[in-house]
Formats: C-alpha cells, structure tokens, sequence
C-alpha cells in the first residue's frame, strides 16, 4: 500500500534518515523500532509532508505521494497521531474530534460513534476541554481524532508513551481491533515488547539506517534483537 | 447631567471604534504572535480609499468598495511582507511589519500630496442628532450598536464555526493543525481578512467625526487601540472589545477635564500599570507562548 525508496532527509547539515526503503502492505500492522534519535520520528513526519525530503520516493498505491502538502496527504487518507499527542487544549473533546474530520464534508455521525464506541471514555467527557484530560486519556482522543479523517493509513508515532501499563494493554487492543476493521497501521515504538507482539512485520532503525526486518515473531527470536531492545 | 451624558456617549462611540482596530491586533497577535505594526496604517488608507472612491462613485457603491479595497490590502501585506517570513525569527517578521507601516505612511503621503483631504459626509452618520439636550452627530448613536452586531458575528463565527474552529486550532499550533488537513495560509490570511474588513468599518465610523484626512491620521487611533488589545489580554477578542471601551470613556473623561492634554499620557501610563499589575491583560491567556 505504502512504498518508500531511498529516502533521504536532512535538517541543515545533518541528515537524520540516509536512505531507506520500506514497505507496508495493505491491511497490516507495520512497526519501526529504534533506539533514541534513530530518526523514526521523521520518517513519519516526512510521509505526512510536514518535512520535505531530500532524495527518495514515497508512493501510496502506486501514485506518487513524496512532498504533497500535509492536507492533499491527509486527503489521500493518511493520518499521523503526533509524538507526544498535541490534543489541542482549548477545545472541547468533541471539537478535536470534529477537527479531524477538517477535510470531510459529510455526515460525521456515524464515525462519532465508532470512535465512541471504541474509547467510551471520550463518549463521556466531549464537552470537557481537551487540556482538562488524562495523559491516557489525551492519547485515545489523538487517535479518535485521527480515525475522524476515516484514514486508509494511520501513522502513530509511540502511543505508548508516558502511559501506565495497564494502559499501554488497552491502547494495543484498540490497535488491533482499528486495524481489524480495514485500517492499516504504521506503528513506531520504544516499547519493542508490545509492538513486535502486534505487527505483522517490523523493521529495526539504527541511525537512520534500517538494519533488521522480518515478521514480529521473528524479532522477537532474534538474538541482537533481543539484546538491543528487548533487555 | 448633561455634560456627564456628552461625556460617556463620546466614549463608549470612541471605544467602539478602537475595539474595530483592536480586534485586528488581537487576531494576528493570537495565531502568528505578530503585532501588526501596519494595522493603523491599514485604517488610515481605508480612510483614504473612501476619500478618493466617494469622488468616482456615489457613496452606496464607494463604501462596499472602500472595505473590499481595505480587505485586499491586509489580505496583501500579509501575503507579501509576512508569509515568506513564515519560519525567520519573530524579530524579522515585527520588523517587515514596520516597514510596511512607513510604506503605507509614505505612498499615502506621496499620492495626497501631504495635504489634508476631506473626508466625505456619510449621509445619516454626518448628520446631527439631539438626545437628551445633547447634540451629537448619529455615528455616535450608532457606533456602539453597530460594534456589538460585528463583535457578536465574530464571536459566532470563531466559535461556532469551522473556520472558527480552524482558527483556533491553528492559534495554538501550527503543525497539529496542518496534519488535521488544514491550510494554515488560508486560516491566517482569513484573520487578516477578518482584521481589515472592521478596521474599514472603524474607518468610516471614525473619520466622520473629522473634517479631514492626513498621512498619520492612523498613527495615534492604531496605538490607543493596540493599547485596548494589550489592555484587555492581546490574544482575546473579549478582551480588546472590553479594553478599548474602557480606553476611549477614560480618554473622553479626561479630554472633558481641565487635564484634557495629558489624555494620552494617561493612556500609556494605563498601559504600564497593566503591564505590572498583570501582565497577561485583563482576560490573557496564561501560558502566551507556543513551542
Ligand atoms: N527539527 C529538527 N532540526 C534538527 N534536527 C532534528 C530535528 N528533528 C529531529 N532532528 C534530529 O534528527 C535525528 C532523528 O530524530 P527523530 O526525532 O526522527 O528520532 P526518533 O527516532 O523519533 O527519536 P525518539 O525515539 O527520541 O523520538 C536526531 O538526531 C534529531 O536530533
Ligand atoms: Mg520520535
């Protein structure tokens, strides 16, 4: 579904991704593992056109996606639930909801409900500002927010983050059961534990490199693997 | 009575008018942390634009043309002098927006000459009006209503939107907001819009009180009202509709007084009371900056 080629991006001098090539087949869920400042964090932020790359290809179904504006990139259904959530504070629940929904002219209803129906804690609290939430809280509406755009493609970038672990279980069920219902998913992690427990295939990033790839399992089985990241 | 009648309708026509500029300031200040430097400049040209419009075209067509011209303008500026700065230093983009505040002043200055012009007679608003054993010109009556009808609209509007809602959004951040699809150009060029089409009907409100028109006619009513916007929490459109009705009964009061040329002084010493006191304003936001 998504194919990236020899992608390559710099800020300034420095070049955080030195061409890689990856691959998420449709319907899957897809992780990139990777210690602190590999560069996963920008290779999302590139596939969602909020950084231009230097060199490479990103194509989405054979049309080629590389550097679209963020909202042509939304508008070809795909989504990125941000590092660190960026809820926006002010607005109530229901409006972050409704502003995922930006681009979408029809009826929103029925989505409210399945992102309702996923997180009924957000069912609850819609007329609270966002500010106002949990960390765990903040997390579910960043992702409700981004299945309001009804994505193809949702990109997150460590939901997990911060989060207790009984919450983290809950935020990984809910993955499982959004991607269950059609929606492919690239997912970036520090908790390599969890995500190689989900996805169908991972890929392992060292500084800007990709060095591993294969099916969950077979991370999770392989010795350097296991050294590096799973302690 | 009646000197106290004279008195508070002279300021709440005054503070309707500069809450039409501070409304402005507060806009752009909120989503691109800039202070327009140009504003009053951008309300002294469409004073001019009525000037030289009502002399081609009969009022009922020179006035809508006169806020169409005023919109274009801001929506320019922005497009030209600020845009490109979109990633520089906040520093460079206040400095642009100076310049663009002695461009106005200057080409004003080149195309009238220097000279005063008059400024045309609206009709209604020119015209005399007794209440209470005062006598008044209507734009008095009128101004304060007419600023809670476009205060109450744009009110409806940021927060009852999407366009309001978008707005918000991308106040406090940019990038969330762009991968929510949203075209933050389009949202900031709608503020500038926004800025200009009530600073044009400020214009028209204000300069009916004057015989005439010069090159820094905007200079002194652009800095009262940014004064308002501070005043009331720069950033909060309550904030600098409150604030400048608060400016212009204090600067009525005291122009009524045997104080009356301290009128300014008095408004700038407001200004640094307020800025000790509480720095946000009367209804700022606590934390102002976005990372
Ligand atoms: N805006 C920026 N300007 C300059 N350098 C940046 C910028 N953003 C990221 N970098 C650098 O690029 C490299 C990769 O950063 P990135 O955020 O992609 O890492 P990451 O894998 O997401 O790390 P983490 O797990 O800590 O989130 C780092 O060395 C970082 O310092
Ligand atoms: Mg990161």
């Amino acid at each position: 579904m998504l194919k990236i080629d020899d992608l390559r991006v710099n800020y300034g001098g420095i070049e955080a991704v030195k061409g890689i090539d990856f691959e998420v087949p449709e319907g899957k869920i897809v992780t990139l593992i990777g210690a602190n400042g590999a560069g996963k964090s920008t290779i999302l932020r590139t596939i969602a056109g909020l950084v231009k790359p230097a060199t490479g290809r990103i194509r989405l179904q054979a049309e080629d996606i590389t550097a679209l504006s963020p909202d042509r990139i939304v508008s070809k259904g795909i989504t990125l639930v941000p590092e660190g959530r960026h809820v926006f504070p002010d607005l109530t629940v229901l409006e972050n909801l409704k502003i995922g929904a930006y681009l979408r002219t029809d009826s929103l209803d029925h989505d409210l409900e399945w992102v309702y129906s996923l997180f009924p804690r957000l069912k609850e609290r819609s007329w609270q500002a966002a500010g106002t939430l949990s960390g765990g809280e903040q997390q579910m509406l960043a992702v409700g927010r981004a299945l309001m755009s009804r994505p193809k493609l949702m990109m997150m970038d460590e939901p997990s983050l911060g989060l207790a672990p009984l919450v983290v279980k809950d935020i990984f069920s809910i993955i499982k059961k959004i991607n269950d219902q059609g929606v492919t998913i690239l997912l970036i992690e520090q908790n390599a534990n969890m995500a190689l427990h989900t996805a169908d295939l991972a890929y392992v990033l060292e500084t800007g490199r990709i060095t591993l790839s294969g099916t969950g399992e077979e991370l999770l089985r392989n010795e350097a693997v296991k050294k590096a990241y799973l302690g | 009575m009646q000197y106290a009648l004279s008195i508070f309708l002279s300021g709440i026509s005054l503070g309707g008018q500069y809450a039409l500029i501070a409304i402005g300031y507060t806009l752009v200040y909120g989503i691109l942390r800039l202070i327009n430097f140009a504003h009053g400049d951008v309300f002294m040209v469409a004073g001019l634009f009525l000037v030289y419009l009502s002399t081609w075209f009969p009022l009922w067509a020179a006035l809508p043309l006169m806020l169409l011209f005023t919109v274009a303008l801001g929506f320019a500026i922005e497009r030209a002098a600020y845009k490109p700065l979109r990633s520089a230093p906040r520093m460079s983009v206040m400095i642009s927006a100076i310049g663009v505040s002695y461009l106005l002043q200057n080409l004003a200055t080149y195309i009238t000459g220097g000279l005063p012009k008059s400024y045309p007679e609206l009709p209604l608003l020119s015209n005399n009006v007794t209440i209470g054993g005062v006598s008044t010109k209507w734009v008095t009556i009128v101004t304060p209503f007419l600023v809670l009808v476009l205060v109450l609209a744009l009110q409806q509007l940021i927060n009852h939107t999407k366009v309001g809602m978008a707005m918000r959004a991308v106040a406090k951040d940019f990038e969330t907001s762009q991968l929510m699809g949203i075209k933050i150009n389009s949202v900031i060029s709608m503020t500038f819009i926004i800025g200009s089409f009530l600073a044009g009907v400020g214009s028209m409100l204000y300069f009916t009180n004057y015989p005439s028109i010069v090159p820094l006619s905007g200079a002194l009513p652009g800095l009262r009202a940014f004064v308002a916007a501070v005043f009331g929490g720069i950033g909060s459109v309550p904030g600098a509709v409150v604030g400048a009705f608060i400016i212009g009964m204090s600067e009525s009061v005291i122009k009524g007084s045997p104080f009356s040329i301290f009128s300014d002084a008095f408004t700038f010493a407001l200004l640094i009371v307020i800025l000790v006191v509480k720095p946000t304003g009367l209804f700022g936001e606590k934390v102002t900056d976005k990372v």
